[in-house]
């Protein structure tokens, strides 16, 4: 892991190459991570995944949040994996809502991982984030006509009232 | 004339001799009353079916592991109900178990597999998720199979035993022989305490889950 300074020296090296590219940086329960532009999301990994310094070769996991009071609102997260020196290192890109009937998108970045194509997929599926240049974007877990992006804060828990009777008409 | 314990030759020889006449009175009588079980068609059919039931070979969730796994083990063995032939198609099969929650993307498999079953047929549906959805309230999974499908019995549990499904077994075997059992209201007098989630008597949702339910069920329709 790099510790807090590394995470300092590593943003200091994307604003050399990408000026701008990060907008800040997290230091949180030992967990480094970069918020970074999400229109300029590809540019970083790519820097991180080439830079002969850092190689985060390995996405080990892409996943999203909803953070639904806070602004912006989505939350695109990738978790990046050195294996040779066992580091991780997350990004963050964080997408604004854009409203009622429109979907926020962002970059996709299954031409620098593909393992990320799968992950993609079931982040567009539950939270509704599109992914330009994705390949083969549609539901993966839930069925093809469902409606909604149930992973989303909003969405309605479901399930069904129960209303016992009996026992409020005798003890209620 | 004996009608005692003799061979199957001799029991034979006799029916020829009842069939002339020959056997009459009070021997007819016993004859009669140690030989011959009087039954109807349909009591000897369902007799036959309860205690050949072949389920299939279907697991959904972890119910799965104590249903068609446990119970056909030597532990428990349901072969002792003349069920131990689990079939691996739905044409072969007369019982489906519907082992743990049943999600939306699953609802349309499920009843296409008991569509495919030939009649008779039965359905069990195992366990608090695929009776009512259980701890899942949410968005994937359906809030009880009969929604989409008929269901002869309920076993409940999360998961139950084993010896819950084999006594569930057992009053579906009652069931199709002609005695359902209703259950314990009835032999605790105890019809008209029933509980009701929707359109029972007098069944009124608080507003609250009304409307919780309105939207979600418009949400699902659209």
């Amino acid at each position: 892991m790099p510790d807090a300074p590394g995470l300092e020296l590593i943003r200091g090296e994307i604003e050399r190459d990408n000026p701008g590219a990060v907008l800040a940086t997290s230091f949180d329960r030992e967990q480094p991570a970069l918020i970074v532009d999400p229109s300029r999301l590809l540019e970083v990994l790519r820097w991180l995944r080439d830079e002969p310094g850092q190689a985060y070769r390995f996405l080990a996991s892409l996943h999203a949040a909803d953070y639904l009071p806070a602004e912006p609102r989505f939350g695109v997260h990738y978790e990046l994996l050195n294996r040779d020196r066992r580091e991780r290192l997350r990004v963050k890109a964080m997408l604004a809502d854009p409203g009622e009937e429109m979907l926020p998108e962002i970059d996709s970045c299954v031409e620098l991982f593909p393992t990320a194509e799968a992950q993609e997929r079931e982040v567009f599926d539950f939270f509704g984030i599109v992914f330009r240049g994705h390949p083969n974007l549609t539901r993966i877990l839930m069925p093809d006509d469902y409606v909604g992006w149930p992973q989303r804060r909003d969405f309605p828990v479901g399930g069904e009232p129960v209303t016992f009777t009996y026992s409020e008409r005798n003890y209620g | 004339m004996e009608v005692e314990r003799r061979s199957f030759k001799a029991r034979q020889a006799s029916a020829r001799q009842m069939l002339r006449g020959d056997l009459e009175g009070e021997d007819l009588e016993r004859y009669v009353e140690e030989r011959v079980v009087t039954t109807t068609f349909e009591k000897m059919l369902n007799l036959a079916r309860a205690n050949s039931i072949f389920p299939l070979t279907f697991g959904l969730a972890c119910c799965a592991i104590e249903a068609p796994i446990s119970i056909v083990t030597a532990r428990y063995d349901l072969a002792r109900f003349g069920a131990e032939a689990l079939r691996a198609s739905p044409r072969q099969a007369d019982l489906i178990i519907l082992s743990g929650r049943v999600s939306i993307k699953m609802a349309p498999v499920v009843r296409r597999l008991y569509d495919q079953m030939l009649e008779p047929k039965w359905a069990i549906s195992m366990g608090a998720c695929s009776s009512s959805g259980g701890m899942f309230a949410n968005y994937a999974v359906v809030q009880g199979a009969d929604k989409f499908m008929p269901i002869d019995l309920h076993i409940p549990g999360c998961p139950p035993r084993p010896e819950a499904v084999m006594y569930g077994f057992t009053k579906l075997q009652r069931k199709i022989m002609g005695n359902p059992d209703p259950g314990w209201r009835t032999r605790y007098d105890a019809l008209g305490t029933e509980e009701w989630a929707r359109g029972g008597p007098r069944s009124e949702p608080s507003r609250e889950a009304a409307e919780a339910y309105e939207r979600a069920r418009e949400l699902s329709l659209a």
